[in-house]
């Protein structure tokens, strides 16, 4: 994975003095809120419901094993003893004091990590596919390109006071792990017939209060091209953004409200006037870059065969691990949604024992995911068994991904300022009904996601089951969406009728489930048999 | 009743006005009427708060109770984690979240 060279740390412990001595300015009264705020906000330290909130930049999704021991340690030292895994692939904590902050920034620095682009009218943590080095359906490894892309955005002057936030992800696989499609940006990295390496770009996508799935505004972009292009597209948006509308003005709504074939020609004339300022980073320095992620050095001659006369390791081979690009390894993905826990959330211990499995196991990389999920992208299949006994003595085997129980949902009201309801009762209470693994398998891929407001950190529109909180005058109350997807075909998800309270909600999802296992042809997922049917038989269902 | 809440500056913890200072606990807190607007800008520009504002509670023998669930949640903890809420200053004040 890619190390600091002596620019990136000498920004990075710039930044942290910087922001040390912005807070002592406002702890001693020099400063008030309205000015220490934006400050604050670019060190990703938000104030929440009960304390500030520290979100730490995981870069594409890569940490090592001393960046993690390093986040246990705050998660000791600092917080409450545990720490929060986000719907982009960070990590945050709830439980921070203003007065730690800068020392915390400076532990994580000496581990090359920072709070960064995780707040603020800024180009965010670039996301991409958990699965990029490893996945036998890749064409290469996307994070070179994530790399790039990162440190060309960062403190960029231009790039600095955005209408608003702006999010890019990444994949190199024509299965969308990364929900690219929901980004303000979302780039996929291709091969032309001749073999060249380019991008299909899709700009306009995102969820929130006015979701859109992105369009497709490039087939193909060299790939040496990719920050102009992009610096491009920010221009576009960075002129006609409406930073008059809070609500108006993502770039997605400027996509929408000029049309993706006016904003790409809007964008392709701005960006042949980059061009002929010569003014591409080039492919030399993504060598540079890529030169940092080398294939590890896999064994060779490995054996493919496992042992499952185990029924629970079976189990749990056949839901959380995927095929890996090289013979003798596996990719395995660790469950942060135990029946009745907290989605994401992950104790001090349990990140220490993630640092000793991914440096034991997985040639010292973990990969956090944007479904609150890690992965250990590079394990031998002879070791699976001792990592899933590892997980299960610390409560993290769970055999459920992709299935009902494994859900997404946002911190919710039990910790956010901006939430309308809690999120994470719900997440438990629907685990807890289809807790049982053979009820579960029976319905099979079924991604439920929950959101507390309508900014949907929850990623509810992409849900094959999506669902929102709304406040009802006090009362928390959640309506019921049906038919998102954030894969590669991707939708949005419909609301289905009023909404009900939190038992009323779990149980018209039962209800919905349960129609679809009646009405399902062999092969059928829930979301395929939603698209078949339409929303009218699940409406008689939920609405009995 | 009115009651003024904010974030402890440097701590982040809840903070409840009680009329001659701040306190932890939401059972402190007075009614502060009309005056809730200044005694908000005032401590706000001071320094000894972090984005204070007013809120609607109901009295109850155990002291004031928020009228939001918000609010509710905030003089506590988080609901899912009844390990690390706030106890109250009377043991004997129970829980009103839900």
């Amino acid at each position: 994975m890619y190390r600091y060279d002596k620019y990136d740390q000498a920004i990075v412990d710039a930044r942290v003095e910087e922001f040390r001595d912005q807070v002592a300015r406002r702890i001693a009264g020099e400063m008030n809120d309205d000015q220490f705020k934006p400050l604050r906000l670019k060190n990703g330290l938000y104030l929440q419901l009960h304390a500030y909130m520290l979100r730490i930049a995981i870069p594409y999704g890569t940490i090592d094993s001393r960046q993690l021991r390093v986040l246990a340690h705050i998660a000791r030292k600092y917080d409450r003893g545990y720490g929060h895994f986000t719907t982009r692939q960070n990590m945050q904590f709830n439980w921070i004091k203003l007065e730690d902050a800068p020392d915390i920034l400076a532990e994580l620095a000496k581990v090359e990590m920072h709070a960064i682009q995780t707040s603020g009218e800024s180009i965010r943590n670039i996301s991409a596919d958990q699965f990029a080095g490893a996945a036998a359906d890749e064409i290469c490894d996307p994070r070179p390109w994530a790399e790039l892309i990162r440190q060309f955005t960062t403190f960029h002057p231009e790039f600095s006071y955005l209408p608003r936030k702006f999010k890019i992800g990444l994949t190199a696989s024509d299965n969308d792990r990364a929900a690219i499609k929901l980004h303000d940006v979302g780039l996929q990295i291709v091969r032309a017939a001749d073999g060249e390496m380019g991008f299909r770009v899709f700009v306009g996508g995102g969820m929130g209060r006015s979701p859109f799935v992105a369009s497709l505004v490039r087939e193909f972009l060299p790939a040496g091209s990719i920050c102009s292009y992009l610096e491009a597209i920010l221009r576009v948006w960075n002129r006609h953004g409406r930073r008059d509308n809070i609500h108006k003005q993502r770039i997605k709504i400027l996509v929408h409200d000029l049309g993706a074939t006016e904003f790409a020609r809007q964008v392709e004339e701005e960006w042949r006037t980059l061009q002929r300022n010569d003014d591409d980073i080039g492919l030399a320095e993504y060598d540079r870059i890529a030169a940092y992620f080398e294939p590890p050095l896999f064994e060779r001659g490995l054996s493919d065969e496992l042992d499952l006369s185990d029924p629970r390791f079976a189990a749990w081979v056949e839901r959380n691990v995927d095929a890996h690009k090289q013979p003798g390894y596996a990719i395995a993905t660790i469950s942060l949604k135990p029946i009745g826990g907290i989605p994401g959330d992950v104790s001090a211990d349990q990140i220490d024992l993630l640092a000793d499995l991914a440096e034991d196991f997985s040639f010292d990389e973990l990969r956090p995911t944007h479904a609150q999920n890690v992965v250990l992208p590079h394990v031998r299949k002879a070791d699976l068994y001792t990592i899933w006994q590892k997980l299960d003595a610390a409560g993290l085997a769970t055999a459920n991904l992709d299935l009902i129980s494994e859900t997404i949902a946002c911190p919710g009201l039990d910790y956010c300022s901006l939430a309308n309801t809690r999120s994470i009762p719900l997440a438990q209470k629907i685990s807890e009904r289809f807790a049982d693994p053979a009820r579960q398998l029976d319905i099979g891929e079924l991604k439920l996601k929950i959101s507390g407001c309508i900014n949907a950190c929850g990623h509810h529109h992409a849900g094959h089951i999506g669902v929102l909180g709304v406040d009802r005058k006090g009362t928390e109350n959640f309506q019921l969406l049906l038919g998102g997807s954030g894969a590669e075909d991707a939708s949005l998800g419909k609301i289905v009728g009023p909404g009900f309270s939190e038992d009323g909600v779990v149980d018209a999802i039962e209800r919905a489930v349960e129609k679809y296992r009646a009405i399902r042809t062999p092969g059928e997922r829930f979301l395929d048999t939603y698209r078949r049917v339409g929303v009218e038989p699940f409406k008689e269902a939920i609405y009995v | 009743m009115k009651l003024i809440t904010g974030n402890h500056l440097s701590e982040g913890h809840v903070i409840w006005w009680t009329g001659d200072g701040w306190s932890r606990h939401v059972e402190h807190a007075v009614d502060v009427g009309d005056k809730g607007e200044h005694i908000a800008q005032t401590e706000a520009t001071a320094c000894r708060v972090n984005n204070p504002y007013i809120i609607d509670a109901q009295p109850s023998p155990n002291g004031p109770v928020p009228n939001h669930i918000k609010e509710r949640i905030r003089a506590t903890g988080p609901t899912v984690r009844p390990d690390l809420i706030l106890q109250p200053a009377d043991q004997s004040a129970g829980s009103y979240v839900i």
